[in-house]
């Protein structure tokens, strides 16, 4: 009972982004929608948190199982593209996804201690 | 033998479990970052269908059913992002510096690479979204002229780089601060990156998810500029 009600809110808001989605000219896609929906019904508190908690935290430990179709559809790119192209493709994203991760987190994590020194002086 | 298995979506949905749990199995046994549950899956299932000779129309009759759980999953990061709402405050301009950093650093590596190894202009500008989750990466790679085919392998390949070496990245760059790690984990591989962040806590998933947004936002900014200087 308690993950149907879950499950039921859930699927609910989906359902208003997914029609978002369709109706709205923006290049947004409907789980962003649906992400700033359900915060704003949280920061509203029309939802409680506790509503919907169990059912979030079985679907965000799950999740990585959603990508397999998608990581598996990575085969078929070989019908399209020769070996040397999709090397150099994958070197490109592979290093420039490294890059980014790395000045994200050290300018972030430098920000974050600069100020956490200048609140330990004050 | 296809006909048949075409037939049932249990196929595919079976496999893709089987291979995942699989995956988790194995993780548990080697303790190693590199046997990673997602990157086993894909491996074994891409080689059963191979020596099968099972084509992938008919893994994803099933598989993609699966699929269908990844937006109300998604929605969900709206969980932590609400409970972490203090530490989000505190940190705006870690996150906003953080982020607007790595999507910068993320074109001109690019661009510095395609230009060097003389990429076609159509697959170039079809990589320069691909950080950011799918939905948002081919609408705008359609808008810039570039490849649906490029900007999938793209983007997959930049959520797959992030949720299997991201922690172990992390930690050789010396990066300690949760806010940190979930924010880069969400600025360069998106959803996927971020499914992984659940195992690593929940000021890394708030900061991880909301990068997925602020990313997104800045992406769709800096990505046209980008392909001019291609």
């Amino acid at each position: 009972m308690k993950y149907i009600f879950q499950f039921a809110i859930i699927s609910g808001i989906t359902f208003v982004a997914e029609v978002l989605n369709i109706l709205l000219p923006f290049p947004v896609p409907a789980s962003i929608y649906g992400m700033v929906i359900l915060f704003l019904l949280l920061c509203l508190k029309v939802i409680r948190p506790e509503q919907i908690q169990d059912a979030a935290d079985f679907l965000l430990g799950i999740m990585p199982i959603f990508f397999i179709s998608a990581n598996v559809g990575l085969m078929k790119c070989f019908d399209v593209m020769d070996g040397a192209t999709f090397g150099i493709l994958f070197a490109a994203s592979f290093v420039s996804t490294i890059v980014t991760l790395a000045v994200t987190a050290l300018v972030s994590q430098a920000i974050i201690r600069i100020y956490r020194r200048r609140g330990k002086h004050e | 033998m296809n006909e048949v298995f075409g037939q049932s979506a249990f196929f595919g949905i079976g496999l893709s479990l089987t291979a995942y749990w699989f995956g988790c199995f194995l993780h548990k046994k080697t303790k190693l970052t590199i046997v990673n549950p997602m990157l086993v899956s894909m491996i074994l299932i891409v080689a059963i269908l191979l020596v099968a000779k099972i084509p992938y129309e008919v893994y994803d009759y099933g598989a993609h059913y699966i699929s269908f759980f990844l937006t109300p999953a998604t929605i969900c990061f709206a969980l932590p992002l609400y409970r972490q709402m203090q530490v989000l405050r505190k940190n705006v301009v870690a996150i906003l510096a953080g982020v607007l950093c790595g999507c910068i650093a993320h074109a001109l590596v690019l661009i510095g690479i395609l230009t060097l190894a003389k990429v076609d202009h159509t697959l170039a500008v079809s990589l320069l979204s691909k950080s950011v989750t799918l939905a948002i990466a081919s609408g705008l790679t359609e808008e810039l002229g570039g490849s649906s085919v490029v900007i999938v392998i793209g983007v997959m390949v930049a959520g797959l780089t992030g949720a299997i070496l991201g922690p172990g990245l992390l930690k050789l760059f010396r990066i300690r601060e949760p806010e940190a790690q979930g924010l880069a984990i969400g600025t360069c591989s998106h959803a996927l990156g971020t499914s992984k962040t659940y195992d690593m806590g929940e000021i890394q998933m708030a900061t991880s998810s909301l990068a997925i947004v602020i990313a997104g936002l800045l992406t769709v900014l800096i990505a046209p500029l980008a392909a001019k200087l291609l």
